[in-house]
């Protein structure tokens, strides 16, 4: 039984060894070696002597498979669609397509406008009330910081109404009365 | 003496349109059998065809004889049939399972087969044959079909194959193992009537 086993390990190996040489040996394009190794298994093994006839057989039916012919306007529809491939144009080819040529036109000729355009100078008048303008806007950013923490402290938040202005600051007078109410 | 398909195709790189028209009277048939055969739809078949010729066509500016003509040729064609049949699929996927599907394929197609057989019922016999064998073919997977058709048809050598296809020779070999061996199977009733009667039941 041992010896049995080991003869079918060795023999299934030499069918899976025909899986790759047994069309190139139907086909008569074997290597004489291969020939000769794929003609012993044959001789040996039913199972791959039947496969080997059966291919045969199917190789001779896949023969009943027709040709078909191009229809008659193949050659003329393939010439039109080549006569309407673009030439060749060498240097021709770097030249850009119609849109992409009037897109890049028009581009720059707008930047060439855009930096010939005149330069507004501010007049010192001018600048100095810009100048004013920015302090004030940054006071009352200041002024919206410097009221943070009033707007950090619950018992400012709870009692603050949302529609009125914010609650004065404390100053040191009402810090020292509400220390004696505690 | 005729001259090979690398001569012609330096001559139409040097500019001489009537070799391009001898390559095109040599390959047309085979390009579109092959094709027809890969896609199962004539008119597909004929503008796959003519889409390998523009180009090779195009081409032909940069062509080098560094492969054989053929093996060039089929591997364009191979590649667009690929696409072409993984186009139709996804395009049936989405395709309601309520509303006809129309395949592309022609199911109807009757194919022309040649005149061999003047008798009506061996002719009837004969196109119903083929048509078993072109479902079998078209059952294949796309590899293993272009891998049939290229090795049986078209008569490439396996290296010519193994590039068409893109794999090694023993790749290729495995390949067209597994499809004679699927067709081995879907071709039984046509193989077994014919070796005992000579005639086929279908």
């Amino acid at each position: 039984m041992f010896g049995s086993n080991r003869n079918e390990k060795g023999g299934l190996k030499q069918c899976a060894a025909m899986e790759s040489r047994l069309v190139e040996y139907l086909d008569g394009r074997a290597l004489p070696a291969d020939r000769r190794a794929v003609e012993a298994h044959l001789s040996a093994c039913a199972a791959c002597s039947t496969r080997a006839e059966e291919f045969r057989a199917v190789w001779n039916a896949l023969d009943d498979l027709p040709e078909i012919f191009p229809s008659p306007a193949f050659d003329a529809s393939l010439r039109a669609r080549i006569s309407a491939e673009p030439a060749r144009r060498g240097f021709w080819e770097w030249v850009p397509t119609p849109r992409l040529a009037f897109a890049i036109t028009s581009l720059v000729i707008l930047s060439a406008w855009i930096s010939s355009a005149p330069r507004v100078i501010k007049s010192p008048t001018v600048i100095s009330r810009a100048i004013q303008e920015s302090k004030v806007s940054a006071e009352k950013d200041f002024g919206m910081i410097r009221d943070l923490p009033e707007l950090e402290n619950f018992d400012v938040i709870s009692k603050f109404d949302a529609l009125t202005e914010l609650p004065v600051p404390p100053t040191a007078s009402t810090q020292e009365s509400q220390k004696e109410i505690r | 003496m005729a001259r090979t398909d690398v001569q012609l195709m330096l001559d139409v790189k040097a500019g001489d349109e009537q070799s391009f028209e001898l390559l095109l009277r040599r390959y047309r048939t085979p390009l579109v059998n092959f094709l027809y055969r890969m896609v199962r739809n004539t008119a597909a078949a004929e503008d796959l065809a003519q889409e390998v010729f523009i180009r090779v066509y195009r081409a032909r500016q940069e062509y080098a004889p560094s492969a054989k003509f053929t093996t060039w040729m089929f591997r364009i064609a191979t590649n667009l049939a690929l696409n072409s049949v993984r186009d139709n699929r996804h395009r049936q996927m989405e395709i309601s399972m309520d509303q006809t599907i129309d395949t592309g394929e022609d199911e109807q197609q009757t194919l022309q087969v040649p005149d061999r057989a003047p008798n009506v019922e061996q002719e009837l016999v004969a196109r119903s044959r083929a048509e078993i064998i072109m479902k079998a073919i078209h059952a294949l997977p796309e590899k293993q079909r272009a891998a049939v058709l290229l090795h049986k048809y078209q008569e490439l050598d396996y290296d010519e194959i193994a590039r068409v296809l893109e794999c090694s020779e023993s790749a290729l070999k495995s390949l067209l193992f597994r499809a004679y061996e699927t067709l081995r199977v879907q071709l039984a009733p046509l193989v077994n009537n014919s070796v005992s009667n000579n005639s086929v039941k279908v």
